[in-house]
């Protein structure tokens, strides 16, 4: 079921467009917000408010990237490994990122405190090596740099 | 030398408010604009100021308004900003939007003046949280201000603008892929004909600028198509936004003529190479884009200038392969990135990305076969324009071809030594 908040932010969104399905992918985003990722359960729950059958709307959720239809932990690291990270040093960064949490990309600590995905370029070619931690960006990337940053994500 | 879209732009602070904006000058275009200008002379202007879309591909902008039908009444029109930036490499219109989003709102009211539209989209790149929460500042303190909303500057002009932040894949940026992704659906490209400008957004004529080419517009109805002309060393007009990535001394950004030299770029703004690193090659605008070598450093950076060197300017921010970088491995990283973002509706795409990634892969981990190489150019070949339905699978082609030409060597000693020569 859709809580009320998350109903009233999707109809917010559904103003903005003609119709309501096509607030689709806004809806998804809504209820990841919430919930951290998008299970089977609320694909329906939003196929049903938006009127679309439940094929359509997981059809749309998989195929972005930064909608998950899998748990994921409470911080999500993106380590970018785009060109310009791979030039500058990104696979070191993900090396040391992998040891130290012992997870690879893909993965979620045990303690669910962190997954590690990898993400395509940030748009912050000019610092890399970068990568973002939920909604925060770093850049020029240091194993020491990492170890600080971890810290501050519970 | 004049910096119109960057003077007012200071990356170490945040960006001018509306009433700073206004006081160096800003929407004064769309006073000029809205009062006393018609929709027709707008896009007159734009289209003899001879502004090319900024995004990658250079069309006319002028001739791309024109073509959204004017005699039309009844039912909406559509512009939208594309500002999915998503280019391995491109880091530009991040920077706009960071730094002075009222400049992109001003030319967003302009363009929609132009082509009557009365809903605007911003396409956002949803890893840009800055830009998001700047924009929205920004978009508020224009509806307060009576520059958005209904009967703009009491000229009975009405406009709507929303932001929408996207949900990740690189073949948003296609414009029309990126349309069915506002519909709220999977973004696979359209068919086209019919052009969005006749039939895009909710199927009503509907127009999509990049961020860059849409910051130009205020200044140009302010400032007139010949200062624009002016700005540039070639013919084509205008300031471009250079970047550069990689082992150089100083990588950056920054606002220059239309066809400052490759060279002027890499060695005066960006420094150099850092040292103990040499040059190679490098991709002009992003990782879709064919290598330019050493010989190329004196290009003009302009969209006919660097086609006419056999690559393209595309967002023109530079990606710089260095010696201590291996080739192969370079561009396994590209083709991996592509092979991913492939959105899967066409097989050439869907299966033959996938299938260069591996054969790089095999080459680089020592597994290489000299008929692979023989594979990678029937690729460059299938993969080209005419073979798939969009630009994706061929501009995938662009750095793969080019780089097996120029860096055939390479990839031979690969094969004979089977290992990377780069790895110890």
């Amino acid at each position: 079921m859709l809580s009320e908040k998350e109903k009233t932010e999707i109809l917010e969104e559904v103003n903005r467009y003609p119709y309501p399905s096509a607030a689709c992918i806004d809806a998804l985003k809504i209820v990841q917000e919430h919930r951290g990722w998008v299970s089977d359960e609320a694909v329906k729950d939003i196929a049903q408010f938006l009127h679309l059958s439940n094929e359509d709307v997981d059809g749309v959720a998989t195929f972005y990237s930064r909608i998950y239809r899998k748990p994921v932990g409470r911080n999500i690291i993106l380590l970018c490994d785009g060109i310009s990270c791979m030039i500058m040093g990104y696979e070191s960064i993900y090396e040391y990122i992998s040891v130290k949490l012992n997870i690879r990309f893909g993965e979620t600590t045990p303690d669910e405190r962190y997954t590690l995905l990898p993400v395509s370029c940030l748009g912050d070619c000019d610092h890399a090596p970068a990568m973002m931690i939920n909604e925060d960006h770093f850049n020029h990337l240091t194993s020491k740099k990492v170890d600080e940053i971890l810290e501050n994500y519970k | 030398m004049e910096k119109p879209l960057t003077k007012h732009i200071n990356p170490l602070s945040i960006p001018l408010t509306l009433k700073e904006y206004q006081k160096v000058g800003g929407y004064s275009g769309v006073q000029k604009a809205l009062k006393t200008l018609t929709p027709a002379e707008v896009t007159n202007l734009i289209k003899s100021s001879n502004l090319l879309g900024r995004g990658g591909a250079g069309f006319p902008t002028g001739t791309k308004w024109s073509l959204v039908p004017m005699t039309e009444k009844q039912g909406s029109k559509y512009l939208v900003c594309n500002a999915d930036e998503m280019e391995p490499g491109t880091f530009k219109d991040r920077y706009l939007l960071e730094g002075n989003p009222h400049q992109l709102i001003a030319g967003m009211i302009i363009a929609a003046y132009a082509i009557q539209a009365q809903t605007a989209y911003i396409f956002l790149r949803w890893a840009y949280k800055k830009a998001e929460a700047e924009l929205r500042k920004a978009i508020a303190e224009a509806y307060d201000a009576g520059l958005l909303g209904k009967n703009i500057l009491g000229t009975g002009f009405d406009l709507e603008l929303n932001v929408h932040s996207s949900a990740g894949r690189y073949i948003c940026g296609e414009e029309t892929a990126l349309l069915n992704s506002l519909e709220g659906k999977r973004a696979t490209p359209r068919t086209k004909p019919p052009f969005p400008a006749i039939s895009g957004l909710f199927g009503r004529p509907t127009v999509v600028n990049n961020v860059e080419t849409l910051c130009w517009i205020s200044h140009i109805v302010e400032n007139g198509s010949e200062w624009f002309k002016s700005l540039s060393l070639t013919d084509t007009g205008g300031t471009k936004l250079f970047g550069v990535s990689g082992k150089v001394k100083k990588p950056g950004l920054w606002e220059l003529p239309l066809g400052t030299t490759v060279r002027e770029i890499l060695e005066e703004h960006a420094g150099g190479m850092l040292e103990s690193y040499g040059f190679k090659g490098l991709l002009p605008g992003g990782a879709s884009t064919d290598f330019l070598i050493e010989d190329h450093l004196d290009v003009k950076m302009d969209f006919h200038t660097v086609a006419e060197a056999g690559s393209r300017m595309g967002t023109g921010t530079m990606i710089i392969l260095d010696d201590k970088t291996c080739p192969v491995a370079f561009l396994q990283n590209i083709e991996r990135f592509f092979a991913l973002e492939s959105c899967g509706f066409c097989t050439p795409c869907r299966e033959g990305l996938p299938w260069v990634e591996k054969i790089l892969g095999a080459i680089e981990s020592g597994k290489g076969r000299m008929e692979h190489l023989d594979i990678l150019k029937f690729q460059t070949k299938y993969l080209a324009p005419g073979n798939t339905f969009c630009a994706h699978a061929p501009g995938a082609a662009e750095p793969l071809q080019s780089g097996l030409k120029y860096f055939y060597d390479d990839f031979i000693s690969h094969i004979n030594q089977q290992k990377c020569p780069w790895k110890s």
